[in-house]
């Protein structure tokens, strides 16, 4: 027998779950909330606590950006939804296990994953210094699972970030910017710490492309250009020649355009300027990373450079490839971050695209390795568009997402069937069977609690929140 | 929030918010209020995830041709989260950033709707050839 979204009253309610706490779990929630009575709402997180990536990928020095937790706290204060923290689906949790409880079920669980480059020693297990974004961007950020990264910053002066996109700027910004502007974020005080004793004054931006082909945005790159006491370098013949090669085509792309003005704006402040800054920021175009070269006087060795491609571009624009002419160079650095771009990773019991790298879907609805449409799952956020876009773009398709869900609802569409006896219990059911499994899960209230705790330790410290970084220590909070 | 006290009989500025499910609101708002300020108010669902501090786009509206000319210039703050906004038109303006003067009255601003975007073939392009945020 089908749910059949007609009979649903407050008492009889849609069940949905929402698998990620992210962005497009509390936008898409928060749509089929409003526009549907009888919907009720759990929302299963692996970590303790919610946001995703608001909270441990956004830049400590963006709280501005971080202000969307207070609309997500709306949302979570509706009685109908629940939070249901510390449980990640997969390993304490099925999908089947969902199916048996819930009528609908949105994946929103982003990309936990990232792109490698594929070469020798990048994972850093063997030379170390070598991170990816994501680590340490989530060092920083205090992701529990990145806490003991430890970077060291301190063995020479220069540092490697790989990728042109907002991620690489985030890192170089806060590898370069004022430690006294740094203090007043809510960045983790081991990670303050670090970067108060850092070595680091150049970093180094490189990419395989050339400045039309950057991914980096207007706001990220004229905060580059910005940072006191830092002068920007890159190859600006070769800058200069890309821009009056493709001169018109700029002029027609209305953000293109704005993006390289403030790289031609950058260079002319850079050869105008009187003051000898301390620090240096270089944007390096056409260089793919080969071989990263150790220093083997210390044991465990040490990332000491970078062996490089230098390639030119073929074909056109966006089309554009690098081609390596066969000249290789070599670049100093004792720290190197990766940020080549996010990954998401298939979920048991799930289809998964794995060239595109996102769970198949028409408009949020999740379709089978066939084509068919599957009754009651949906899809939302990265995992649904892939790996990119700002949060705003993740709104969009949150909403699109919800309205998929909504318009099914309408029209009596087949959902997760019931093969049991009554009506589906949801978290009712789901969490004393997480909690015969030994796992603790946290409530929103028990979150608040937490939350709580990291203002009053940030008040102490002049700053907005100390995120309380361990599992253990969430536990703590809560009395357990 | 900022509290809204509407304005005194006769006085205002009239403005025309269509929703993201097409619906239709006059309101007489006060000098000086923002479209965040106004949609906040009289909860209409334009989404300001950060409050009006330029850092996001969610607050992207599109403002009748008529009475876009009579705006202030974007600042180039304003202009870099613009270039992130859904369905970006030649109209298109942040609704925190649009604050509401005599000259104004009877504007209309239609904010953008998902679904509505994405069956409308050009503006989807428009969405995909905008600078996204990738990693
Ligand atoms: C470093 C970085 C900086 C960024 N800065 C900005 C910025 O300044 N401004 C901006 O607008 N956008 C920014 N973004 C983009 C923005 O964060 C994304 O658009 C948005 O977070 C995507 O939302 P999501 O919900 O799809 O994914 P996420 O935010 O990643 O949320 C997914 C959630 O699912 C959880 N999860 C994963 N697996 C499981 C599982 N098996 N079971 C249960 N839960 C699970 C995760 O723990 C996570 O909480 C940034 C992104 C990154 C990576
Ligand atoms: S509310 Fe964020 S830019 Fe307007």
């Amino acid at each position: 027998s089908s749910h059949v979204a007609g009979i649903n009253t407050i008492n009889n309610p849609f069940r949905l779950a929402i698998i990620g706490s992210g962005p497009a779990g509390f936008y898409t929630a928060q749509r089929v909330l409003k526009n549907c009575s009888f919907a009720t709402v759990d929302m299963y997180e692996a970590l303790p606590t919610p946001h995703g990536l608001v909270r441990y990928g956004v830049a400590p020095d963006h709280p501005e950006v971080k202000n969307a937790q207070n609309r997500f706290d709306e949302v979570a204060r509706d009685p109908r939804y629940r939070f249901v923290g510390n449980v990640s689906v997969g390993t304490n949790l099925t999908i089947n296990d969902l199916k048996a409880h819930h009528d609908a079920i949105v994946l929103s669980y982003g990309a936990t994953e990232e792109k490698t480059l594929g070469i020798e020693f990048e994972d850093g297990t063997v030379l170390k210094n070598i991170f990816s974004a994501r680590e340490f961007v989530g060092w920083y950020n205090g992701m529990p699972q990145y806490r003991n990264l430890m970077p060291d910053l301190t063995r020479s002066d220069t540092a490697v970030v790989i990728g042109h996109g907002n991620v690489a700027l985030d890192i170089a910004r806060i590898l370069l910017m004022d430690v006294g502007a740094l203090a007043k974020t809510d960045i983790t005080e081991y990670a303050l710490s670090a970067l108060r004793n850092s070595k680091i004054r150049n970093v180094i931006v490189l990419g395989r492309r050339g400045p039309l082909q950057v991914s980096f945005t207007a706001k990220e790159l004229r905060e580059m250009m910005n940072l006191p006491n830092t002068k920007f370098v890159t190859e600006f013949n070769f800058v200069k020649q890309e821009l009056e090669t493709h001169a018109d085509l700029i002029s027609k792309n209305r953000s293109l355009k704005r993006l390289m003005q403030i790289i031609e704006k950058g260079f002319i402040n850079t050869t105008t300027t009187n003051n000898q800054p301390e620090k240096t920021w270089t944007l390096k175009f056409l260089r793919s990373p080969i071989e990263f070269i150790p220093n083997n006087e210390t044991e465990p060795s040490y990332v000491q450079g970078l062996r490089l491609n230098v390639n030119r571009l073929e074909g056109s624009f966006e089309k554009c490839v690098a081609v390596p002419t066969g000249n290789v160079e070599e670049l100093e650095a004792s720290l190197v971050v990766k940020s080549l771009g996010y990954r998401s990773k298939p979920l048991e019991g799930v289809p998964f695209d794995h060239k595109r790298g996102l769970i198949p879907n028409v408009n949020g609805k999740m379709l089978d390795e066939e084509g068919n449409e599957l009754p009651g799952f949906y899809v939302s956020g990265w995992i649904k568009r892939g790996p990119s876009g700002v949060i705003a773009a993740t709104m969009y398709d949150a909403y699109e997402t919800a309205e998929t869900i909504l318009s099914d609802i309408d029209q009596k569409k087949p959902m997760i069937p019931n093969p049991g006896i009554g009506p589906k219990q949801g978290a009712d059911a789901i969490i004393p069977l997480l909690k015969e499994r030994g796992v603790r899960t946290v409530s929103f209230d028990d979150w608040k609690k937490v939350e709580e705790k990291e203002n009053e330790l940030g008040r102490q410290k002049g700053k907005p929140r100390e995120k309380v970084v361990t599992t253990e220590q969430v536990l703590e909070i809560l009395g357990d | 929030h900022k509290e809204i006290a509407p304005p005194k009989e006769g006085e205002g500025v009239k403005i025309n918010i269509i929703t993201r499910e097409g619906d239709k609101h006059t309101i007489q708002a006060n000098e000086g209020d923002s479209i965040m300020d106004i949609t906040m108010a009289h909860d209409i669902d334009l989404e300001c995830a950060c409050e009006g501090s330029l850092a996001c786009s969610t607050c992207h509206v599109i403002v009748d041709p008529k009475y876009y000319e009579k705006l202030d210039e974007p600042t180039d703050e304003e202009n870099d989260m613009l270039d992130l906004a859904f369905g970006l038109t030649e109209t298109s303006r942040l609704g925190c950033q649009i604050v509401m003067k005599p000259e104004l009255d009877g504007i209309t601003v239609t904010i953008p709707s998902a679904t509505r975007n994405v069956r409308l073939e050009g503006n989807l392009l428009r969405y995909k050839n905008s600078r996204l945020f990738i990693s």
